[in-house]
Parts: structure tokens; sequence; C-alpha cells
């Protein structure tokens, strides 16, 4: 009796509200994405995505109290054990998954169909916290960061193989989790500015350019460093290792990825090349988005979406609803909502004195993060197209339960705060 | 320093949630594009074809209706796992053929891979029948239904004209802008004439669709939708029976054959040989069929009877001598001795009055009529005074109609040619010319020409002794209409109507014991007609008739013009009494003479 006042006591209520303000409206737009005027339809009908997505969300609500109900001290003590249990069903879903759309990443049991990449990230996330706030841990130990290396890359690496890709580079983000632990720096420099090379290369077409740019650069560097031979040598090294990277991206493109990956790289590039073909999802996505205005269409209103001109309008691409009936000014409650809970869950996570927690906040707010920016980035042609959900918003019950937990499990530790011994 | 960290990471998140916002407000906000490419995207602006009018023969009868024609579309993105080998085997074609219309029409502006494409137009009702059960095999093939020309008879092609898809120069002669790329439009004859009254209008239909084309109800409740209007039906001043008849006589002939009503101007019959089955030039096929027409060396599509001119002929005696009446020149009783200079004569006799010159088509009398009312000796020089009189004189045959285009109700009507006083300077170099020197025009030869309609009409001024109608070919646009308003005014000749009692007597002469008796002359009906012989040199003369019948009160006049077919005597005067027999009886009593025109043995 205690404890349950307790709990209700110490629950951060800001987080719980922005959850259910989140699902609410998704829950919303998944009604309005497929809309049909010409048939009656109820949000609540089960036949209907809305009314699916509702059942999840109530079925999570049940989670979220198991998950509350629980001791705090399971989720670091059993960590690695949920951990372990979670790579069991990637393996599993490899050998007897059903494949959907390509990607062999989901379990059928009856009615039922369960995406376990989806419960890999908040175990991840727990294991990872786990290791880091084990006493004796180092960042700077070379052991530590391959045994770090390999809790992140076990998981990405299996539902790669499920043929996933999209969700296993929700992974990198948490680089920003081991950023904050601590890592150096450069990891994430290099990571950032790789990124920002690989982009350029595909923006310039004719590398030239680029090759006669690093030239100059590193002409003007030698010059202004001229009598410090190690600079020389660093600057020359860094110059060669650059057009290295140029050089590999064609080979990556066009020898690496598959076809539809290959596409998916050239309608970011410029979307306007074949708009009916490969160039059509980011296309008819931003017009979309774009034709809502600044005030948007009005709800059920929009045309592009329920008319299936944007396709997994329920799902991966759920941000055209928004943009489309509800305009600019929807756009902006939806991401100022996200950020508002992105910055919560760091806030939580910075208030906690027990480092796996701490960690653990880190990794949720990174993966809505990851999540959030992809998302809504791929849809508005910042980002190659990469199939995932924009969290507890998409339709789908696994991605809704996944975010569920990754949030409630550090909402219980952080309402238990108080309680626990601080090393 | 961990602790600046957790300033970065928030940093990160606060800044790519300000890059979205400025992007979505760059697209969402300034950005216009996004809101006409929405509205393109679901807002289908269908344009609704109107039916386009039919055309009816003067007894109600149907002669030109609509048929649903059907083409084969291609949805690129909907094709699934085709059989192109079925497909070529069930559409009749090959492999080479089916690769190269695709990429015809991919090349196409306004090819779509998630729309309906045209792939093979104009299905006829069989090909249809045979693939009807076998299309859900082909995901992405589909039919649409579009409506063309059918014709209840294959008659009066030239006349009808046909309808085919506008030319690129057309669309450009379109100032109006009603004509988009693909639209039909008539392009010859009456579907030529009346296309503003056959058409009607369009209509638009705002409809919203989805991604696949299928329709998700009307823009705004219809508000901005438009009906539209059918086109007007035609009802012809043609006689169908007539006309059938008219184009089996002169099915094996290149001529024409235009039959009046004199009372009304309504053109009963239109023939023009030789002709084709108008219903080629309709449907899958036109291409083909119209680059065979068109090269045809016989011209099919030459409408002789207002575009051929040929030399008038004897006929133009009759206007001669009217005006020579009317000036006061001649009287009936004026006698000319047939001296054979400087024209030559056929054997008739020592000399004529009047009558007994235009039955015998006396050449030397003509000669003399003409000078009589050219040369009126108003001026010391005969230069001078024939210049005079010649001015007088081009304004008496204009007021028959001569020299410029009637008017009619099809489009291509040439004029002919009255030489007259700016001809002769200019063929003379502005040296001096005088009568000498153009007197072959006095009997119809020489430098005059004319059209059969022309003739036709005289035909018609003579029987309704002095005033014409303009022949026209419809006398009702709409169920319950009326004619053009031009098509109801009387046209009164420069003569005075009191002289056509003359020609009508000399015209009644011809076939009563002149050179029409022989063929003309018919057992109840009184015929009035006169033969034309024209010179055509290589070539045999042409063979000219008019006539009007019966001559109290006439309810038909006909010309007829059968080329190379010699003396008007034989082919025409056949022909024409053979018309005004059909017209005024239902029916024919004379079988030598219809076999005599079939055989088509007309030269000696």
């Amino acid at each position: 009796m205690r404890r349950a006042e307790n709990i209700s006591g110490n629950l951060d209520w800001l987080t719980v509200l922005l959850f259910f303000l989140i699902a609410l409206l998704g829950w919303l737009n998944i009604f309005a994405a497929v809309y049909d005027e010409s048939v009656y339809q109820n949000i609540f009908d089960l036949s209907l995505n809305s009314g699916r997505q509702l059942v999840f969300i109530g079925a999570s609500v049940i989670l979220v109290i198991v998950v509350l109900v629980m001791d705090f001290r399971f989720y670091d003590t059993f960590s690695y054990f949920i951990y372990g249990a979670v790579i069991l069903l990637l393996v599993v879903v490899l050998l007897f998954g059903r494949e959907v759309a390509g990607s062999r990443s989901w379990f059928e049991i009856g009615p039922f169909r369960l995406q376990p990449s989806e419960l890999a990230k908040f175990a991840t996330g727990l294991a990872l916290a786990k290791y880091i706030s084990t006493t004796g841990f180092r960042m700077d130990r070379l052991s530590h960061q391959v045994a770090l290396f390999a809790i992140i890359a076990i998981p990405a690496v299996l539902i790669v193989l499920q043929g996933d890709a999209g969700t296993a580079m929700v992974y990198s983000v948490f680089v920003l989790v081991l950023f904050r632990e601590g890592m150096s720096p450069i990891l994430l420099i290099t990571g950032i500015f790789s990124a920002f090379i690989f982009i350029l290369t595909l923006l310039v077409e004719d590398h030239v350019y680029l090759y006669m740019g690093i030239l100059a650069v590193t002409t003007l560097a030698v010059f202004l460093n001229r009598k410090k031979i190690k600079r020389i040598t660093l600057i020359v090294a860094g110059a060669l290792v650059i057009s290295g990277v140029i050089r590999s991206v064609d080979y990556v493109i066009n020898d690496l990825l598959k076809p539809h990956q290959q596409n998916r790289i050239k309608a970011f590039i410029n979307p306007d090349s074949d708009p009916l073909g490969f160039g059509w999802n980011v296309t008819q996505s931003k017009i979309a988005i774009g034709s809502g205005g600044p005030w948007g269409k009005g709800f059920l209103k929009g045309t592009q979406t329920k008319f299936d001109f944007v396709p997994e309008q329920s799902t991966d691409f759920i941000f055209c609803t928004i943009g489309e009936e509800h305009g600019w000014i929807g756009s902006l409650v939806t991401i100022a909502l996200f950020v508002t809970l992105i910055l919560r869950v760091i806030y939580i996570a910075e208030r906690q004195k027990w480092r796996f927690a701490r960690v653990y906040g880190y990794s949720v707010a990174c993966i809505f993060f990851f999540h959030f920016a992809v998302n809504i980035g791929m849809t508005i042609g910042l980002f190659p197209v990469i199939g995932i959900p924009l969290p507890l918003f998409s339709y789908g019950g696994s991605s809704f339960f996944g975010f569920t937990l990754l949030l409630f499990i550090l909402l219980k530790l952080d309402a238990h705060r108080t309680q626990v011994l601080v090393h | 320093m961990n602790d600046s960290r957790k300033y970065i990471i928030q940093l990160i998140v606060v800044f790519v949630a300000l890059i979205f916002l400025v992007k979505l407000f760059s697209i969402q906000v300034l950005d216009a594009q996004y809101v006409v490419a929405a509205s393109s995207n679901v807002i289908h602006r269908e344009v609704q074809y109107p039916f386009r009018g039919l055309i009816y023969d003067r007894h109600g009868r149907l002669l030109v209706y609509n048929t649903p024609q059907f083409d084969l579309t291609i949805t690129p993105n909907e094709v699934r796992a085709l059989d192109t080998l079925k497909f070529c085997e069930l559409f009749e074609m090959t492999r080479e053929e089916f690769e190269g219309t695709y990429k015809t029409i991919r090349g196409k502006k306004g090819f779509s891979r998630v729309r309906a494409n045209v792939f093979i137009k104009q299905l006829s009702e069989q090909d249809l029948a045979r693939v009807q059960d076998y299309l859900v095999d082909f995901p992405g093939f589909d039919i649409q239904a579009r409506t063309t020309r059918a014709y209840t008879a294959p008659v009066m092609a030239n006349a009808l004209g046909y309808v085919s898809e506008i030319s690129p120069r057309q669309l450009e002669g379109d100032t109006i802008s009603y004509y988009k790329q693909g639209d039909y439009i008539g392009q010859s004859g009456i579907e030529a004439y009346y296309e503003e009254q056959l058409r009607g209008k369009r209509g638009v239909k705002f409809k919203l669709k989805n991604v696949r084309g299928i329709e998700k109800g009307s823009y705004e409740d219809g508000e901005y939708d438009t009906l539209a209007v059918p086109g007007q039906n035609l009802i012809t001043t043609i006689d169908l029976d007539l006309q059938k008849y008219g184009e089996y006589l002169l099915e094996d002939q290149s001529g024409s054959i235009v039959a009046i009503e004199p009372a009304t101007g309504e053109i009963l019959s239109i023939v023009s040989g030789p002709s084709y089955d108008p219903s080629l030039l309709t449907g899958r096929n036109y291409s083909k069929n119209f680059a065979e027409i068109s090269s045809d060396t016989l011209k099919p599509l030459f409408n002789r009877p207002l575009m051929a001119q040929y030399r008038p002929g004897s006929i133009f005696k009759v206007i001669q001598a009217m005006v020579a009446l009317n000036e006061g020149v001649i009287s009936t009783q004026t006698y000319i001795p047939c001296i054979m200079v400087p024209m030559k004569c056929h054997y008739h006799g020592p000399g004529e009055t009047l009558i007994g010159a235009i039955t015998n088509s006396c050449n030397p009398y003509f000669y003399n009529v003409m000078k009589r009312v050219v040369n009126r000796r108003v001026s010391e020089s005969p230069f001078e005074d024939t210049r005079i009189g010649l001015e007088k004189w081009e304004e008496y045959i204009a007021s028959f109609g001569l020299g410029s285009p009637l008017g009619i109700d099809l489009p291509n009507e040439k004029s002919g040619m009255v030489p007259g006083v700016s001809y002769y300077d200019r063929a003379y170099n502005n040296r001096p010319w005088k009568y000498s020197n153009i007197y072959s025009i006095a009997i119809g030869e020489g430098e005059n020409l004319v059209v059969p309609l022309q003739m036709a009409n005289f035909a018609a001024t003579v029987a309704n002794r002095g005033h014409y109608y303009i022949p026209h070919l419809v006398k009702s646009i709409g169920d319950n209409g009326e004619s053009l308003p031009r098509y109801k005014e009387k046209h009164y000749t420069m003569v005075d109507p009191k002289h056509f009692d003359v020609a009508v007597e000399a015209m009644a002469e011809v076939v009563r014991s002149g050179t029409g008796q022989y063929r003309a002359k018919l057992k109840d009906i009184e015929v009035c007609g006169k033969t034309g012989t024209v010179q055509n040199d290589p070539l045999p003369d042409h063979s000219v008739f008019i006539a009007f019948a019966p001559k109290d009160d006439p309810k038909i006049a006909v010309s007829v013009y059968v080329e190379d077919a010699g003396q008007g005597a034989r082919a025409a005067a056949s022909i024409a009494s053979l018309m005004i027999e059909k017209y005024l009886l239902g029916e024919t009593g004379r079988p030598y003479i219809e076999e005599f025109v079939k055989r088509g043995e007309f030269l000696y």
C-alpha cells in the first residue's frame, strides 16, 4: 500500500501526459490517414487501423501497470537476462519468422504479429546501462570498449540479417549515449564528419570539384603550418583519408547497396529525376505536407494521404497527415511535443544518481530522438527514406509496445531514484 | 567535462527540430507549388464530350450517327506478369509491333505510369467481343469507350465529309482555344461547315480521384462542373433515294450530278464521281484508308460538284440570249443566217430565229448576239466600245451567280471564271483588244469556267423564271429549326423575268425536237433541257446537260457533267432525265436508258 502511494507520488506525470498526448494525436491521424468519407467509418472500428491502434494503446496501459508494479531492481538485476532473451528471439525470428515486404522480422501467432526487433531497443539500452554501471568499468579501456561495441552490434547485425537495415541503423544512436558517458568525442566528430562528407559526395555530381577543394584546403593548411612537420603529416594523411572516403562512396552505392536502397539514395539526392518511379515516395510526401499550408486543410479533409498518393501513410509516413491536415502549426505542435518529451527524458536521466538509470535514460532519449529525426527528416526530403516509425505515433503494436516499455521502465527507475544508494 | 556534454546533446535535439521547422515553413508556407501539385494529383478535370449531332435526309431518314468505339488502354504500374506472347496473339500483333507501340506511347507527352494511356486505338466491335473475356488475364490493360461517326448508307461521302483528329495546323488556327490535342473535328463537307452546330458544347466535371484513378467523389459538390450540351441534329435537303440512285448511275464515271428543288434552292442530290465509302474514314484504319483514298489518281476526295471547273459550253447560249433580249438588241424574231463564219456550226439549216438557234445550238448566231451586246457603238474606238460593252455584260453574267462562289453550305466551293475587262487587260498585257479577240466566250468556250453547282442553279433560275435561292444542303439546324438566313433570300438576275419564258420555251424545244429528244424526253412529263458538249482537247469532250421538269411547275432542276464522255445528248442527258424520272415518279421506266448509262460506252 505504501509502495503504491510511493509510485504515484514519484512518477513523472509530465512524461506520462506527453506519452498520452502523442499517442492520442497518433491515433487521430491514423484514422485520418485512410479515412474514406464515402463509407461510414467509426474511429473505434476494429477493422480499421485506428480501432486496432486503440487496442494497442489499451494493451500498453496494462503493460505500463506491469512495468510499474515490478520491483525496480528487477530491470537492473535481470538486464543481461532480458538482453539474452531478446537476442534469442532475434535469432529464432531469423529461422522461423514470417517474411513481410522483404524482411524476415515478424513472428506470427494466430492473428497476432510481433516484431522482436522493436523490443531489442530497450533490452540493448538495459544491457548497455548495466555494463557501464558495473563497478570497475572504464570507458578508456579497450577491452571494455570492445564489449560495449559488441552489446550494441549483436542485435544490429541480427536485424540487418533479417533484412531490416532501417531498424538496425537506430543502434548507431548509442554513440550519443557513450559520448555522454565519457567516450572520446573523436568518434562522434569523425562519425558526423564522415556523414557530412558522404552526403556532400552524393550531392556534388562531379567529384573533381571535391578533390580540388580538398587540395586547396590542404595546401592552405600546409602553408599555415609550414614549420611543423608533424602537423603537415597529419593534414596530408587526413586529406588522403577523405579522398578515400569520397572514392569509396561510389563503390558503396553501386556495389554494396541493393537496388531499392540505391534508389532511395537517388531519390534523396534528386527526387525530381524520376517523380513517378523511385522519387515517388519523397515527392508525394512533400506534396502532401507542402499542400497543408500554414493552417492545414482540416481534420479528415486531407486528400493526398487518404487517396493513397503517399505510401505507408499510417506507419512510416504518418507525419504527412499532420502536415497536410494541420499545416505548419500542426507540425510545430507535433515537433514541440517530441522535443519536449526528449528533453524531459534527458532531464530525468540527468537527475539520476544511479549510473545505471542515467545511462538507460540517455538510451531512451537517444532512441526517441533518432526515430523522430530520421522519420520526419525523410518525409520532408532531408533524409533518405528509411522505414522506421514515428515513436508512439505511427500505426503498429510492436513498435508502440517497444516505445512504451522504453519510456516506462525509465519512469519506474526514476520513481525510485531516492531509494538507490549512491556509490 | 561530461556535464557540458548533456548540453551538447540537448543542443543537437533542438537544432534538428529547428531545421525541421524551417524546412516545413519553406514548403508549407512559402512555396505554393505543392498546393498546385496536390490539386493536380487528386482533382481531375474530366472533359464530358457531347454527343455529336446526327444528320438526316429531307424525309427524316438517318444518314450519319454515332457509334461507340473502343480504345485499349495501358496503366503501366498495374501491369503484372504480362504474357507478351499471349497478348500479341490475342491482339494479332507481332512482338516488335508490341514493343514499338509501347515505346511510342512512352515517348508521348502526358504519358503516365499510374494512369491509363491509349495503347491500341479504336478496336472494332468484333475485336472487342473477341478480347473482352481474356482481358482479365492482363491486369493494367483496360477498355475505354468513345464515339465515332457511322453511316447508314455508303453514299454522299464528299458532301457529308469526315471527322478526324484535329491537326497541329488547325489547332494553331483555333484562336479561341476550344480544341485540345486529340480532339475530333469535322474535316470536310457538312461535318466541317456545320462543325460548331454539330459538336455541341463540351462540359467539364471536376472529380476527386485516388492514386489508382478510382473516383472518390466530386470536387466541392460539383460547384465548378459544367454540363455538356449535345450537338444539334441537322436535317438535310437530300433525298436519300435519289442520292443513292445518282451514285449508282455515276458509280463508274468521273463527273457530277446536282439536283435542286427550284422553289427553295434545296439540294435534292449531290453526287461526285468517283466516290468512296465514308465509313472508311472512321475507325481504326483511318490513316491507312485516307492515304489510299487521297492518292487515288481518280481523286475521290475531289468534290466535283463545287470544285471541278469546266467550260459551260452551249448551255451558255441560253444566258447570252436572255442578256441580249434584256438589252433589247435582239427579239425572239431576230433572224441570223448561219454562214459558218467566223465559227463553224453543225448542219441545221440556212439560218435561225432565237428559239431555233438555241434548239440547234447555232454558233454563228450567238457570235452575233454577243457582238450586238458588247459593241453598241457608244465609242468611236472599237477597243473602247468593246470595253464598255463587256463591263455591262460581266455584270449580267455575275447576276446569274457565275464567277464567284454561290455560297453553298460546304467548304471549298470554287468560283468558276467570268472573263471580263480586267481579265483581258491582264491577258493582253494592256495592249488593246476588241470583240474579235474574245468572241469564243460567246458560245461558252474560251476562258469561261463554271462549276456544276452553278449550272444546276442556272437551271433552277430558268425553272423559276428569273430568280433563285442559293443552293444549300441543310434545311433545319436542330430537329425543328431553320436553314441559315441567307438561304431564304430570293435572288433576281439582271434579266427581266418576262424574258425567261423564251429560255423555257427554247429548252422545252431542245427536248421536244432538238438534241435532247432521244434520251431526255419523258412520256408524261415535259422536260426542259439544254445539252452541252465541252471541248477538252486532247481528251474526248465532256458531256453536259442541264434540265428542269415539269415545265410548268418545276419540281427539280438538274445539272449533269460526265467527263470525257462526248456529246451532252448522250451520257449527261440520259442521266439527267433518269434523275428527273426517279424523283418525280419514284421509279424509272426506261431500262434501256439505264442500261445505256451503266454500259458506259458513250463515245462513237
